[in-house]
């Protein structure tokens, strides 16, 4: 079982910075063709600073702290053995080309179904720009499969 | 945008096969770098028959369908359950309606239901977006 004394702890803000070329890989990756995400002239005509950020990118900023969620290895967790199971964002404004994103992430919640074999770890994360507004918002289940021990 | 309305549809977005290339680009763009999706080695010995998709790339693929259809500064909220695996080679689908029309902060919100469906017909991603319109 995975230590449930562990629910409510915080883990260290992670600072990330949003750079163009990384959002145009993203925008590759994904297969968005809209040039508002590409092309920097593009979305200035539109509004926004410079590129911004598809809705799910703040997935990407989880990632720049260190090369998994620190998560994994609070809790021991085996990465092979974790599964997605969902993932909610609120959005209260952009992120764009150059922000800088500090990344807060809590667990809130842990809990077991079918007598242990798959536990559930709910995290909630906090998206804040340089000028100190908070933009977004995400809640995610990570489901982790004990049937095999 | 008052042509938006229960039962409006959400022009639907059909993807290409899931590629390798695929997988290894997401898995770079993305940051996500659990070698389950890029290391058919890696996916073979954790039991699984082959490297197989990341559950936030179908989550992208459908906020593509949304800002195509509305733009992303009226996206409020986006969730998704993973109720299925996407396989490598796989062919899915997004899509979606309104179901509901309903006002917070002084905003109408359409309640969109959404989801991505392989060639199958099986949902792989159940969610739901809250669009400003």
């Amino acid at each position: 079982m995975l230590d449930r004394r562990k629910i409510g702890h915080e883990f260290d803000p992670t600072t990330a910075v949003v750079e163009r070329g990384r959002l145009r890989f993203f925008a590759k990756a994904i297969g968005e063709t809209d040039p508002i995400y590409t092309e920097q002239k593009v979305a200035q005509k539109l509004g926004y600073r410079d590129i911004p950020a598809p809705p799910t990118f703040l997935m990407a900023l989880d990632m720049e702290g260190t090369d998994f969620p620190p998560l994994i290895k609070l809790l021991g967790m085996d990465l092979s053995r974790i599964m997605h199971g969902s993932q909610e964002y609120e959005y209260f404004g952009d992120i764009c080309a150059g922000d800088t994103i500090i990344v807060t992430s809590k667990i809130v919640d842990m809990f077991d179904k079918k007598n242990g074999a798959l536990e559930f770890v709910v995290c909630e994360n906090s998206y804040t720009n340089q000028i100190g507004v908070l933009i977004g918002k995400a809640r995610q289940t990570l489901v982790y499969r004990n049937s095999q021990e | 945008m008052n042509e938006v309305q229960v039962g409006t549809d959400i022009p639907v977005l059909e993807l290409p096969p899931i590629s390798r290339y695929t997988l290894a680009l997401y898995a770079g763009a993305s940051g996500d770098l659990n070698p389950i999706h890029i290391d058919s080695d890696h996916a073979r010995n954790a039991g699984m028959p082959d490297v197989f998709a990341h559950g936030m790339l179908s989550m992208a693929y459908l906020s593509r369908m949304l800002t195509n259809w509305q733009p992303q500064s009226r996206l409020r909220r986006l969730g998704a359950r993973f109720v299925a695996i996407t396989h490598l080679h796989d062919v899915v689908t997004c899509s979606g309606c309104v179901v509901e029309l309903v006002v917070e902060n002084g905003e109408t919100l359409a309640r969109c239901d959404i989801r991505v469906t392989n060639a199958n017909g099986e949902m792989t991603l159940v969610g739901e977006a809250m669009v400003a319109i």
